[in-house]
């Protein structure tokens, strides 16, 4: 199992030939309270970059972007009736979707937990 | 995701700065000014300890001024603030306070404003302004080169202000200035608290009972710590002022109303008194006083999207079948309705409560009714 951050702060957990993709501990603090959720089709295909997801805070909406290509083959319900869950625990139970990935060296191109962790530093 | 954007223009700071950074605030650029957008435990933790207990706002940022008549009349200073707004100044009592908008010549809205005749003794013939932050220089230059002789704006960059809002500011203010807390709803006096001057009114932009207290800047802090060490009041942020004042149907300038919106379109005739209604004698006044005769072709509305997403200023709105008919100005999620709320402009055709629109999210088609506004009851003290 190894997870990936992207520079926008999604972070994509991978198990075999699929991840879970969610935002970062940083991230739910940056928006502060969600209260919305916005997410894909299951099904749906996107490419690295592609907007998966929209999350909106009490101030304003932002966009999840895919941190890497593949199709979406799950997504967490569970969002529509508690988006605050993002804020409780954006690593486990917050989690957005899970994307069967496509082209699995896009996961070179990604930080690591400790690339990312140094990257929350530098702009903080 | 996004990041927001940043400026890098030099911002101003209010007294109450080094305040918020030591709560734990987070500030953000704010009309020019570096403000708490929210405290550390969140804006929705904010919003509703404001509706159920009582919030400290920070509005420091707000423009303050006095209007004064050399001659001491109540009567030279009313009018020649009556040739800006549409509000009857004239008839204000000492201490009263009235909300208003300086128009322009074809009716739009420069600013809207807070206008009190000064009750303290010795200061006949002087009215207070409070105006928006963004609009402040412009407002003073705008109303400087209309006064009259014998009439002189006076800005005052040298004060605080700050909002004590919600269920619990009166008894709070109670054990401060009984004086201050048996005021009725936009009425104002002047009181010492703690040693400090203040001029109190009774009055905010959340939908409920509270005051707004105006001091020196150098009392500033410590009347903020004061009314803060009540276990009864929180600091609260800009974020959840916005989200309190959209859910009580209270416009924010530049984005419910500006040049484009009259007074009438923006449903804020309940602020123009009768008799200026009829004599007229402010900028505007002739498409105001035709508005009100025939009506404005478009007027603005309260807005219950169905679902769980909010609209943002800017969404489109349209009919069922997709016609464009207005566009959402503010909006977002209602912490005390627990839903999205929104506020914008319809054609007059389409502006009855009950009626259905579609709100136009990320090229998306959202089902919502125009509804009454407040969306959460006023609560003001009368």
């Amino acid at each position: 199992m190894t997870t990936r951050y992207t520079k926008d702060h999604e972070y994509i957990r991978v198990e075999g030939d699929a991840g879970i993709v969610g935002i970062s501990d940083y991230a739910q603090g940056q928006l502060g309270d969600v209260v919305f959720v916005e997410l894909p089709s299951v099904g749906k295909t996107l490419s690295k970059g592609d907007e998966a997801a929209v999350v909106e805070s009490v101030k304003a909406a932002s966009e999840v972007y895919a941190p890497v290509s593949g199709e979406v083959v799950e997504v967490n319900s569970e969002l529509e009736a508690s988006p605050g869950t993002v804020n409780e625990d954006p690593a486990g139970r917050g989690w957005f979707m899970k994307i069967r990935l496509t082209n699995e060296s896009e996961l070179d191109g990604l930080m690591t937990e400790e690339q990312y962790g140094e990257f929350v530093k530098s702009i903080s | 995701m996004a990041e927001p954007a940043h400026s890098d223009e030099p911002l101003l700071k209010t007294p109450l700065h080094a305040e918020h950074v030591a709560l734990g605030a987070r500030m953000v650029p704010f009309a020019g000014y570096d403000m708490p957008v929210q405290y550390p435990t969140g804006i929705l933790t904010e919003h509703n300890w404001t509706r159920e207990h009582a919030g400290l706002f920070d509005v420091s940022h707000m423009g303050q001024a006095f209007l004064v008549a050399e001659d001491k009349s109540h009567e030279t200073v009313a009018r020649a603030l009556e040739a800006l707004i549409p509000a009857d100044v004239l008839n204000l009592k000492p201490n009263q306070q009235r909300y208003s908008q300086l128009l322009a010549d074809d009716g739009g809205i420069l600013d809207d404003l807070m206008v009190t005749r000064v009750g303290a003794p010795g200061h006949e013939g002087w009215l207070y302004l409070v105006v928006n932050a963004s609009m402040k220089e412009q407002d003073y230059a705008h109303i400087q080169a209309r006064l009259p002789k014998g009439v002189s704006l006076n800005r005052k960059d040298n004060l605080g202000l700050m909002a004590l809002q919600g269920p619990s500011a009166e008894t709070v203010l109670a054990k401060l200035s009984p004086e201050a807390a048996a005021l009725s709803f936009m009425m104002s006096v002047d009181v010492q608290i703690d040693g400090i001057w203040c001029h109190v009114s009774r009055s905010g932009y959340t939908g409920e009972d509270g005051f707004e207290i105006s001091c020196q800047a150098e009392d500033a802090a410590k009347l903020w710590s004061k009314l803060l060490s009540d276990p009864e009041v929180k600091a609260i942020g800009l974020g959840a002022r916005d989200s309190l004042r959209l859910e009580a149907g209270l416009c924010l300038y530049g984005h419910d109303i500006d040049t484009t919106t009259s007074p009438i379109e923006a449903g804020l005739i309940w602020s123009i008194q009768k008799r200026r209604r009829e004599e007229g004698g402010f900028p505007g006044a002739e498409r105001v006083q035709r508005e009100i005769k025939d009506g404005a072709s478009r007027v603005r509305v309260g807005i219950k999207p169905e679902g769980r997403a909010p609209a943002r200023e800017g969404s489109a709105i349209t009919t069922p079948d997709g016609r464009e008919v207005g566009i959402v100005t503010s909006g977002g999620f209602g912490p005390t309705v627990n839903g999205p709320v929104a506020m914008g402009y319809v054609a007059k055709d389409m502006s009855a409560v009950g009626t259905d629109l579609h709100l136009i999210v990320r090229g998306k088609p959202l089902p919502a009714k125009v509804a009454a506004m407040p969306f959460a009851p006023h609560r003001y003290k009368r």
